[in-house]
């Protein structure tokens, strides 16, 4: 590239950029007032209710979602959002091997349940490679292992009056502690899992360390990190802001997030 | 052509010095016109997903830390596409340029090319999500219009004596040298004409649907031959974005055709669907 060709070149890019800006600038502001209107909002978001209908429509309720070989696995598994939890208390968790780290179950349970990752890795555990997508667009497979939320679920004794299972979290994002939630029938589904494991060692850190959800027919900021609670729920009215997750109250994610 | 003579075509307006036919029925007209909207919106929200994370890849999976076969990005102060190992610079326009307050930014697509304008992947999703279902849905439709309604038959319909090389290559040279048919011969669709509007009802945006659907890691599950077929889901959503372009090379020559051919008079069968016939030249050879 000519070093002489470049600023005028770049000059004549920015200086058409700009004047491409101004005189679109009413029809954009314009379009982006179409796009925040309540009434527009509400309309558009009739899509994530027709995609859990569908889908929920399509797949039995415990169809399993894709499992790869170790073949198939990432050369690196990329984390994202928070990649070490801030604050004294899980700087010590990780100086003593998360040996203190507990996973309450609450709620509306028979048996509320406060578990160490001992109880966690002495249950019955599943291993499975999927697919992690994130809602960016990009993917990663890799290979968890721990027990089925179901077993938890059910050492806890869950009531019928439960229809929602929220996770609670330890990494704190600017004024509030992670969390998520999804609906009984995912709670229940033979993949989802407390998994501690990636790809047979230890989970590490920046993917959620010492536990953390795997959800696998949504998308990756369901499957909630650094796991401090389950609790079961009749209702996410009162929880956050109601929408049911971090994201979903902040910027508007889907709760559901099959899409 | 055939339309003309159809019981459910109005009466010809009483204008009597050319002659009008009545070429587009009123689903084609609603659908022209509902999915010109729906993948503009497509299309610009598409563009705002595409910038969460501006790479593409082949296969089942895809990161940050993989190898993309395309990629849009930027240095310290220019912005470039990649294709392989080419890098093109593209300051400006694309990697990086300056939004509508003169700020600079980085995101691979300008505000001016998304839905909404600054960064908003929730908001790009929802737009998405929700004309994805405007787009399968009156695709269906119509697709189901078209083969009862007989427009397939007899508009669409590619007869053996237009698949002679030398019928295609007669329209291909009268098209380079826009030429376009006159008289009777205007009502009908050309070889060229046929193959690209099968091309895009049959081809084009059925891929859009299901490459868009083998993103869903809940449709990845309910249809799982999709991540076969597309050989996965980052495969899935590389094909997904060279589609899209496609389909605007699509809008791009239809525009011109329609510039080309006459603009009032298709703008208007497209409205109404009354085409006024050009009237036959004579001979000019």
């Amino acid at each position: 590239m000519s070093g002489i060709i470049l600023p005028r070149r770049k000059l004549i890019a920015r200086a058409g950029g700009l004047v491409a800006a101004a005189g679109a600038l009413p029809i954009l502001a314009g379009c982006d007032a179409i796009s925040e209107a309540p009434a527009v909002r509400k309309i558009l978001s009739m899509g994530e209710e027709m995609n859990r209908a569908s889908q929920r429509a399509l797949m039995d309720r415990d169809a399993l979602a894709r499992e790869f070989t170790q073949a198939d696995l990432s050369p690196v598994f990329r984390s994202n959002g928070t990649k070490l939890p801030e604050g004294e208390a899980y700087a010590g968790h990780v100086a003593t091997g998360f040996a203190n780290w507990r996973v309450q179950v609450t709620g509306l349970v028979t048996r509320p349940l406060s578990l160490s990752m001992a109880d966690i890795r002495a249950m019955p555990q599943r291993t499975q490679i999927t697919r992690h997508d994130c809602v960016e667009g990009w993917s990663a497979i890799g290979g968890w292992t721990g027990p089925q939320l179901s077993r938890v679920l059910a050492a806890a004794g869950v009531r019928d009056s439960a229809r929602f299972i929220v996770f609670r979290c330890a990494d704190r994002i600017g004024d509030a502690l992670y969390y998520e939630s999804c609906d009984m029938v995912d709670a229940l589904h033979p993949q989802t899992l407390l998994a501690w494991a990636l790809n047979g060692e230890v989970l590490p850190i920046a993917n959620g360390a010492p536990v953390r959800l795997r959800i696998e027919r949504q998308l990756g900021y369901k499957h909630a990190k650094y796991l401090t609670g389950i609790e079961a729920v009749a209702s996410l009215d009162g929880i956050g802001a109601g929408k049911g997750g971090f994201w979903e109250d902040r910027i508007d994610y889907e709760w559901y997030a099959g899409i | 052509m055939a339309e003309a003579d159809s019981p459910a075509a109005p009466p010809a307006p009483p204008l009597a010095s050319s002659r009008r036919v009545y070429r587009h029925r009123l689903p084609t007209r609603i659908w022209h016109w509902v999915n010109a909207v729906t993948l503009l919106v497509m299309l610009m929200s598409g563009l705002m997903i595409f910038n969460a994370h501006p790479r593409l890849y082949w296969g089942q999976y895809g990161a940050n830390p993989d190898r993309a076969w395309f990629a849009i990005g930027s240095t310290a102060d220019t912005g470039y596409v990649r294709f392989g190992e080419t890098r093109i610079e593209t300051t400006g326009v694309l990697g990086r340029w300056t939004d509508a307050k003169g700020r600079e930014q980085t995101w691979a697509f300008p505000g001016w090319a998304t839905i909404p304008t600054s960064y908003d992947l929730a908001a790009g999703r929802r737009w998405h999500l929700f004309f994805a279902w405007v787009l399968s849905i009156g695709l269906t439709l119509y697709m189901l219009w078209s083969l009862i309604g007989g427009h397939l038959r007899r508009d669409l319909h590619i007869r053996r004596a237009e698949w002679s090389p030398r019928h295609i290559w007669t329209d291909i040279k009268d098209h380079a040298r826009l030429r376009f048919p006159r008289g009777e011969a205007a009502a009908r669709y050309g070889i060229l004409q046929k193959l690209s509007y099968i091309g895009v009802i049959f081809v084009l945006l059925p891929l859009m649907i299901f490459t868009g659907l083998t993103m869903s890691p809940g449709m990845g599950t309910a249809w799982p031959w999709l991540l076969d077929l597309f050989g996965g889901r980052q495969s899935a959503r590389s094909i997904h974005f060279i589609a899209a372009w496609l389909l605007v090379a699509f809008f791009l020559v239809h525009i011109a055709m329609v510039v080309l051919a006459g603009p009032l008079n298709e703008l208007r069968s497209m409205i109404g669907g009354w085409f006024t016939l050009p009237p036959e030249k004579e001979h000019e050879a």
